[in-house]
C-alpha cells in the first residue's frame, strides 16, 4: 500500500532461483562431503527460506518494528537449539567418576 | 463510522472523516496494515517456536544415532519429496502473484491466483498421502508393526519414523488449514469484499502460506536427504 508494487518479473526471479536451490541441494546431497553434507543442506536451506522471507513475505521492505519481532523469533529459536546443543554435546566431556 | 452522540455540533468535533475500509482507531490505511502485519508475524513466531521444539528434538536425536537416521533416511522417497518440494515453491509464486493482483485491484487474476495456489496446496497433500500409504505398506510406521530391513537400527530407526510422522503430519494439518483459508479467500474475493484500499486478508494469509512453504524447505533436506550418499 506504502510501498510501490513489486513487478512479476522480480518474483520470477526468485521463484527461479529457489527451483535451481533445490536441485542444488539434492545434488549435492548425491556427494559424499561427510559432515559438510550436512552444513551445505542447511546453508542452502537458508538461503531459500532467506528469500522467502526477504520477497515473498516481503519484510525486506517492512518496518523496523516487524524486523524486530521477526529478529527476536529467530533469536529465541537460536537460544533453544544453541543451549539444547551445548547440553547433549558436551556430555561425557568431563571424566565422571573424578568429579561426581 | 455512525455516533450515537445526539449534538450534532459535538459530532463534528471529535469525529472526522474517513474512508469507509478504515476502521477509526487507526490514523491511516498504512498503519492500519502495519498493525496487521505485525499481528501476524506475532502468530509466526509463535509457529517458529512450536516447530522449533519438533527441530530441536530431531536435532538431539540425529546427534545420537546418525547412523540410523542416514539409513533410515535412505528408504524415504526422494522424488516425492523433491516433487512436493518444488510444488509448495511454485504454489508460493501463485500465492505472491495473488497479493499482487489484490494490491493492483485486479478481481480475476486474483481469483484464478488464489485456486491456483489452492490446487497445487491440494497436489502437495495427495503426494503426502500416496507417501504415508507407502510407509503403511512397508511397514514403516514406528509401534507394534514396525518392520526395517536393517537389524541393528530396529530401534533407532522408528524415532526417525516418529519424528517424520510428526513433523510432515503438523506441517500437512497447517497445509490443510491454509487450504481452508484460501477457500474463505476465494470466497470473499468473488464477493467483491476486496478493493486496492483494502486486501488485507489477502496478504495475512499469504505470510502464513509462505511461512508453511519455509518450514518444508527446512524439513525437507533434514527428513530426505541425510543418508543420500550411502
Amino acid at each position: 500500500m506504502s510501498h510501490p508494487i513489486v513487478s512479476v518479473k522480480t518474483y520470477a526471479t526468485v521463484f527461479f532461483a529457489l527451483l535451481v536451490l533445490t536441485i542444488t541441494t539434492v545434488a549435492v546431497s548425491k556427494l559424499d562431503l561427510g559432515e559438510y553434507n550436512f552444513v551445505a543442506a542447511m546453508t542452502i536451506a537458508v538461503v531459500k527460506g532467506t528469500l522467502v522471507v526477504a520477497f515473498f513475505m516481503d519484510v525486506r521492505r517492512a518496518s523496523s518494528m516487524t524486523k524486530l519481532f521477526v529478529a527476536a523469533g529467530l533469536f529465541w529459536l537460536a537460544i533453544l537449539l544453541v543451549f539444547l546443543l551445548s547440553d547433549y554435546l558436551s556430555r561425557g566431556w568431563l571424566p565422571a567418576g573424578h568429579w561426581l | 463510522m455512525r455516533s450515537t452522540l445526539t449534538d450534532p455540533a459535538t459530532t463534528a468535533i471529535t469525529l472526522t472523516e474517513h474512508a469507509p475500509e478504515l476502521r477509526h482507531h487507526f490514523d491511516d490505511a498504512p498503519q492500519q496494515l502495519e498493525s496487521s502485519t505485525l499481528g501476524m508475524w506475532v502468530f509466526l513466531v509463535t509457529e517458529i517456536m512450536f516447530f522449533g521444539g519438533m527441530f530441536g528434538s530431531y536435532m538431539v536425536y540425529r546427534n545420537l544415532y546418525p547412523e540410523a537416521f542416514a539409513s533410515a533416511s535412505h528408504s524415504m522417497n526422494l522424488f516425492i519429496g523433491a516433487i512436493n518440494t518444488g510444488v509448495l515453491i511454485f504454489s508460493s509464486f501463485t500465492m505472491v502473484l495473488a497479493v499482487r493482483s489484490a494490491q493492483l485491484g485486479q478481481k480475476k487474476a486474483l481469483i484464478v491466483f488464489l485456486i491456483l495456489t489452492l490446487i497445487l496446496g491440494c497436489v502437495f497433500l495427495g503426494l503426502k498421502a500416496t507417501e504415508y500409504h507407502d510407509k503403511w505398506v512397508e511397514h514403516h510406521i514406528p509401534g507394534p508393526g514396525f518392520q526395517y530391513a536393517d537389524a541393528r537400527y530396529f530401534h533407532q530407526a522408528q524415532i526417525l519414523f516418529f519424528l517424520y510422522f510428526a513433523m510432515t503430519g503438523m506441517h500437512a494439518i497447517h497445509m490443510i488449514v491454509g487450504a481452508g483459508l484460501l477457500i474463505t479467500l476465494i470466497v470473499m474475493a468473488a464477493r467483491n469484499r476486496f478493493s486496492v484500499a483494502w486486501y488485507t486478508p489477502v496478504e495475512i494469509i499469504g505470510l502464513y502460506w509462505h511461512f508453511v512453504d519455509i518450514v518444508w524447505i527446512f524439513l525437507f533436506p533434514l527428513l530426505y536427504l541425510i543418508g543420500n550418499t550411502k
